[in-house]
């Protein structure tokens, strides 16, 4: 059987400096590595953020709650939107795909190891410098992640003066640029790193989910970056750009920051599709059904997420809401190939049902909801009766954590034999899961309610609203005993988590036993050079192929790893 | 083949094929695909406000805005891609004696394009604060000054490579990936020259 062998001794450095542990990770190029810092670095920000939610929905639960004054209750909701958005989503499906792509690929590593680091590094800067923000003397930014001016400006009255804006302003730029460095990044190794015989249509679906949100990345991000600029220049230096009053224009900081914002809610979702559509093949022991169906539909919801970004302005009048309208109508089209590509992979299949499979099927429903609701709202008569209202907010949720979340959660429970040489336990992972359907269903779905009911997002107490419509503080209630149940959920996921590192390594080169892309070719967790030998590639399932193949594969040494 | 080609490629050196588009290459070739959207956002900017004005430019602009110094700066810029390219040509047929000629002409174009820039805006009478053409004229023009600083950190780079002898023939993926940047960054020019002091 052809195997691309590479002799282990050409790979060990003759003399290995000596390096304590510490000072070996602060300095890492290697992908594996950096993707746990991401991993790691990602999952304290969703603990803080997961933290401001809980505050929001606590302020919640009574319609005339003084918890928190308006001004904290603004800053809590818009840091925590940037914190779910910018450092953890984002960041934790960046160091899923510096894991698990590079080794899909067949690479040794990164096609740039040291930007790849870099990258990484100004994440948890931007991180903190947000998060400084409420070390201001006003507090931190309580302007809505969207930034919307002349809102986030300082010279209309009511606006958000202090320094707290401008630090998230420049973590934001600092956050964009390592998005930016790591898309190029990915790009140059997805198109340039292939192993031999992996051609474009034998990637793995989360390779090509990642290809395509490198370049939503890459084309959309600098669009914020301009932004972003203007609006600090506004704030610092005098400027004009969003001032009615001297000739500038608060309609252009819409336009500019959707440009961005509605390719980066694709940015957000298409990993977790991509995390999906690995999980389901394997576990319904079958090839995803319609493999360039799903890649050309890919392709197409990052093209048609270009067009798509005035729908978030249909009340603004200022925008051609029937050409828009279209657009987001058929953005759902693609998105509906995959789910029948989903649906036809597990039709007759054997499912096994695991806790990643039961988080992905999981995606499925939740996130169908959250798509349907997407839908509704591109129609502008019915936005404009629901902007700005709950309806959102259970909208973006259900999208976003029903959909993303979820999609990641199905990772970690994959992905963490390969990532650790560990078992996550099942049992304690159905009891997450069951935590976190029932936790998402009851915290999301009352808000359509009450968004129909006229409940406007981002208020702090709705007195006057629950004197007219009683109904909408049991609902207000029931989310916020929804959102304490995601609470535990999560503290299980970190129990889980913290208890696996008690077992012994015990996760076999193919750690569920049908893996089908080369991350499963090699040890868990993988050695540092990733390979000792590559199964040959000759269609998108090299794993499937060798396992079935008459010639066994030469067997991966089981303890290869090092790190 | 000419004498100098023959001499940086002696018979006996393995032929390497050169892959066309090297990792860096490609990199910086996305790395600018990114910057045109960062620059097509402050146009679109700059053309919704101006689009919205009752009077363009804002009175008192057009007295202060010369055109003949930018002119010249312009013509600088445009000459520094040429020596650029030129550059590039030579390196690849291994001439590193006029890369290396070239690459200092253009690194002295784009200081003396620096240079006029920041005497012009030494001259100009408005502010980045006072009206809305201001902010949108400094605001592209600075981060364009920003960009062809960068530019030529780039190119003192390249420089710096060459004086190494890290530059050959078959080896200067470094400094195609400069001429791109330096090649994008002029034409970023061409567009905010004519839109800020022609079509104002």
């Amino acid at each position: 059987m052809a195997v691309t062998e590479v002799r282990r001794e050409e790979r060990q450095p003759a003399e290995a400096p000596k390096r304590s542990t510490l000072v070996s990770w602060l300095t890492t190029t290697d992908h594996k590595r950096i993707g746990i810092l991401y991993i790691g670095t990602a999952f304290f920000f969703f603990l803080l953020g997961g933290l401001l939610a809980e505050m929001i929905r606590t302020q919640l639960f009574e319609p005339d709650n003084t918890l928190f004054n308006f001004h904290r209750y603004n800053q809590l909701f818009t840091i925590h939107a940037i914190t779910m958005i910018f450092l953890f989503v984002m960041p934790v499906t960046v160091g899923f795909a510096n894991f698990i792509v590079v080794l899909q690929l067949g690479a040794p590593d990164m096609a740039f190891p040291r930007v790849n680091a870099f990258s990484y590094w100004l994440f948890p800067l931007g991180g903190i410098l947000i998060w400084l923000g409420f070390l201001s003397p006003n507090g931190a930014a309580p302007g809505g992640w969207t930034l919307y001016a002349p809102l986030n400006q300082t010279l209309t009255p009511g606006s958000t003066p202090g320094w707290g804006t401008d630090v998230l302003i420049m973590g934001l730029l600092i956050l964009g640029l390592s998005s930016l460095l790591g898309a190029i990044n990915f790009l140059v190794t997805i198109f340039k790193l292939r192993a031999p015989g992996m051609t474009m249509f034998r990637l793995p679906i989360f390779v090509w989910t990642f290809l395509t949100t490198s370049m939503l990345l890459l084309l959309a991000m600098p669009a914020f970056t301009a932004g972003l600029a203007a609006l600090f220049i506004d704030r610092n230096f005098g400027g004009h750009f969003f001032d009615p009053a001297a000739g500038g224009n608060a309609i252009l900081w819409q336009h500019i920051f959707w440009f961005f914002g509605h390719p980066e809610v694709y940015i957000l979702i298409l990993p977790s599709m991509g995390i999906v559509s690995e999980v389901i093949p394997v576990f319904s022991r079958k090839p995803l059904f319609g493999y360039r169906a799903f890649v050309y539909a890919t392709l197409a919801i990052g093209m048609l997420g270009f067009g798509v970004w005035a729908h978030h302005m249909f009340t603004t009048g200022a925008v051609y809401a029937p050409f828009f309208a279209f657009l987001t109508g058929a953005i759902a089209v693609p998105t509906g190939v995959k789910f029948f590509n989903w649906i036809a992979t597990m039709w007759r299949g054997r499912i096994k049902f695991s806790t990643a499979m039961l988080f992905a099927i999981g995606f499925l429903m939740v996130f169908l909801i959250g798509g349907i609701d997407g839908v509704f709202v591109a129609s502008p008569a019915i936005d404009y009766h629901l902007q700005d209202t709950y309806w959102i907010v259970s909208h973006l949720h259900y999208v976003l954590f029903g959909g993303s979340v979820f999609g990641i959660f199905a990772g970690f429970y994959y992905w963490w034999p390969k990532i650790t040489g560990r078992f996550l336990s099942e049992k304690l992972g159905v009891v997450h899961f069951i935590f976190m359907l029932v936790g998402t269903n009851l915290a999301f779905f009352p808000m359509h309610i009450s968004g129909l009911h006229g409940m406007p997002r981002r208020i702090a107490q709705y007195r006057e609203l629950a004197s007219i419509d009683p109904s909408i503080v049991m609902l207000n209630r029931l989310s916020t005993i929804g959102a304490y149940i995601l609470g535990v959920g999560i503290l299980i996921f970190i129990a889980n988590a913290l208890l696996s590192f008690r077992k012994p390594r015990t996760a076999a080169a193919d750690a569920w036993g049908e893996g089908n892309s080369l991350e499963w070719a090699t040890s868990s967790p993988p050695p540092p050079w990733n390979f000792d030998e590559l199964p040959p590639i000759r269609s998108e399932r090299p794993v499937f192929d060798a396992r079935h193949s008459r010639v066994q594969p030469t067997p991966v040494s089981a303890e290869g790893g090092e790190s | 083949m000419s004498a100098q080609e023959v001499a940086a490629t002696p018979a006996s050196a393995p032929r390497v094929r050169r892959d066309p588009m090297p990792p860096a290459l490609l990199g910086v070739i996305l790395f600018v695909a990114s910057e045109c959207v960062f620059f097509a956002a402050l146009f679109g900017a700059y053309f919704t406000v101006r689009a919205q004005a009752t009077q363009w430019p804002p009175a008192g602009i057009e007295e202060s805005l010369k055109v003949a110094l930018p002119a010249v700066s312009t013509s600088m810029l445009l000459l520094s891609s040429v020596t650029m390219q030129y550059a590039v040509w030579a390196i690849r047929r291994g001439d590193r004696a006029t890369m290396m000629r070239f690459l200092k002409l253009t690194l002295l174009l784009g200081l003396l394009f620096l240079g006029g820039q920041m005497y012009d805006y030494s001259t100009l009478g408005f502010s980045i604060s006072d009206t809305v053409f201001g902010t949108t004229f400094f605001t592209m023009t600075g981060f364009h000054g920003a960009h062809v600083a960068g530019g030529l950190m780039f190119i003192y780079l390249v420089l710096a490579r060459g004086w190494a002898g890290q530059l050959t023939r078959e080896n200067h993926t470094s400094l195609e990936a400069c001429a791109v940047y330096w090649h994008f960054v002029d034409i970023v020019w061409i567009g905010l020259f004519t839109t800020l002091y022609i079509l104002k």
